[in-house]
């Protein structure tokens, strides 16, 4: 991968414009779960029918 | 100087109805869109298709005859009071944004749409008979070979060559696919195994055959060459973008559509890298969307080889070397543009040092952290129909059901924010004009589209007002004239018209 080092990284801003960083995704850490908790919870909601679920999932294409 | 990227997002939303027998997805979808029209809204306006010739500037008294039979002919359609369109579309439930000025406000919308969903949803499974549901998916496929759309638009100058547009935004479509793809289980290209790809990065780039052309249902196009405005056609080209995925991250329908209207602004302006054309572009967008462990590199017309974060480097770098000389007022201003900016600096960095640090902001790699645990615990293969179900389910937007909405994905919105958006048009675009007026005075309006509204005064003639200026009509220009007029009528004495 010769080429990609050769491409220099330009470096951030972010020094410049922390103050403006706007709310955007600044919640997000409060909502991250341990991967055990999530699987957890993942098999309490998941469809019982699996299988079926999917085979009768059948879209029309579109746009 | 670059036109100001006024955008939208437009998607197609996968609908199943469970229990239903012989499943029929246009009456579904009629249902979903039904369901909010008479349960949410205080009256139904239609769509009004003469649209379809924007060059076509109607002002003044005008004869309205052809629109009720046009109308007629066409499947539920609805415009709400946020400026949005709600409509069936061949067999989705549709829901475009309205004109936005920036990535933040859009991304705002786009979650409204999701919301407006499933209010929807709710609704029409309380008209349902026991036993029988209406599910609602926000993905692009249906893992059987059935793709759906999540399209995005751009307010481009009609000044720039196209040919340049074409040569100068597929490399970058090609290449941010790693930022912003959904991510999808096997492949639906024809002749690939789970064996072969078993994880891919995007749920669209098995759909794509083309590199420029005018479908979008069949041979799709990575540049597609749609033509319609809904403005001004002599000023504005408004660049229709169907190689995307639906996120269901904010995160990145924000970087999105925030790093592609730069792209594009920097096209505007001449200013975009030159030198990234891919050798092969439908073959290599696949190649991207299968390398999940982001290896391989591409050869360039020019005899070079990169790889997708090669050439988003140099996208990146161009848009800073752009921003100095432009600012960023075409993308909404300093805070936003920054804001874009520094986040692009930081997904790129993530996706080349530590791409897992991106699980709770980018789809594919939440749901590849997510499947292999699943895989694990339950030890499954990636062609299991349980792998499949949870590959559904990461885009089911019921709420006890859907599994994007319960892994601490990042948020761009706030909730007030998206409730505010569900009702109320973003105050910077023309939508602002079409929502209130919407809103205020439902029952003299006839119908509405993009650049126009066609108003029922009583006596008079059927008058359509245009708007084919995307930016007038703001809250700037009208509010105070719309909170003054009592009625329609009045408004349109004042207008002019």
């Amino acid at each position: 991968m010769a080429e990609r080092e050769q491409r220099r990284r330009p470096s951030s801003r972010s020094d410049e414009s922390d103050a403006e960083e706007i709310d955007a995704a600044n919640t997000g850490e409060e909502l991250k779960a341990e991967l055990d908790d999530l699987l957890d919870e993942i098999d309490g909601v998941l469809e019982s029918n699996a299988e079926e679920f999917v085979k009768n999932y059948v879209q029309k294409g579109g746009e | 100087m670059a036109v100001h990227k006024v955008l939208g997002i437009e998607t197609e939303f996968g609908i199943l109805h469970r229990n239903d027998g012989e499943s029929n997805p246009v009456a579904a979808s009629s249902m979903i869109i039904n369901a909010y029209v008479n349960g949410f809204l205080e009256r139904r306006i239609g769509w009004d298709f003469e649209d379809e010739h924007p060059g076509v500037d109607a002002r003044g008294f005008n004869e309205f005859d052809a629109l009720a039979p046009e109308i007629e002919t066409h499947l539920v359609n609805a415009v709400l009071t946020n400026g949005a369109r709600y409509y069936v579309d061949h067999a989705h439930p549709e829901l475009s944004t309205p004109e936005c000025t920036d990535a933040k406000q859009c991304t705002i919308y786009d979650r409204a749409a999701e919301e407006i969903l499933i209010r929807s949803m709710e609704k029409a499974n309380e008209l349902l008979p026991d036993g029988e549901e209406l599910v609602i998916h926000k993905n692009n496929s249906d893992g059987k070979g059935n793709s759906y759309g999540c399209h995005e638009n751009y307010l481009v100058d009609r000044a720039v060559p196209f040919g340049r547009i074409v040569q100068q935004i597929m490399p970058f479509f090609i290449s941010r696919q790693i930022f912003c793809g959904a991510g999808k289980i096997g492949s639906e290209a024809p002749g690939l195994t789970h064996a072969e790809v078993p994880f891919q990065i995007t749920q669209r780039a098995d759909f794509f055959e083309e590199e420029v052309g005018l479908e979008t249902t069949l041979k799709r196009p990575i540049v597609n060459t749609r033509d319609e405005p809904h403005a001004d056609s002599k000023k504005y080209r408004r660049l229709h973008v169907i190689v995307g995925d639906a996120n269901m991250s904010e995160v990145q329908t924000y970087l999105k559509l925030g790093t592609t209207a730069i792209v594009l602004a920097m096209i505007d302006d001449d200013m975009a890298p030159n030198d990234c054309a891919f050798e092969t572009p439908v073959k290599t967008l696949r190649e991207v969307s299968y390398d999940i462990d982001l290896e391989m590199s591409h050869r360039l017309l020019n005899g070079q080889r990169a790889s997708a974060l090669d050439v988003l480097w140099a996208y990146y770098a161009a848009a800073q070397l752009w921003s100095d000389r432009y600012g960023f007022e075409v993308v909404g201003g300093d805070d936003i543009g920054n804001d874009i900016l520094r986040q692009w600096h930081d997904v790129l960095s993530a996706l080349e040092s530590d791409p897992d640090s991106l699980t709770d902001s980018i789809d594919w790699i939440a749901k590849r952290r997510l499947y292999k645990g699943f895989q694990e615990r339950h030890d499954l293969e990636w062609s299991d129909p349980r792998m499949a179900a949870l590959d559904l389910q990461y885009h089911d937007l019921r709420p006890d059901k859907g599994l994007a909405r319960r892994i601490g994905l990042a948020r761009v919105s706030t909730d007030e924010q998206v409730n505010n958006a569900i009702g109320s048009p973003p105050p910077t675009t023309r939508a602002y004009f079409r929502g209130r007026c919407l809103e205020r005075y439902p029952d003299a309006i006839v119908a509405a589209n993009w650049d126009s509204m066609v108003f029922d005064v009583g006596s008079d003639p059927l008058r359509r007002v245009p708007m084919l200026e995307p930016l007038r009509g703001t809250e700037v220009h009208v509010a105070s004239l719309l909170d003054e007029c009592e009625d329609a009528a009045e408004l349109l004495r004042r207008l002019g018209t």
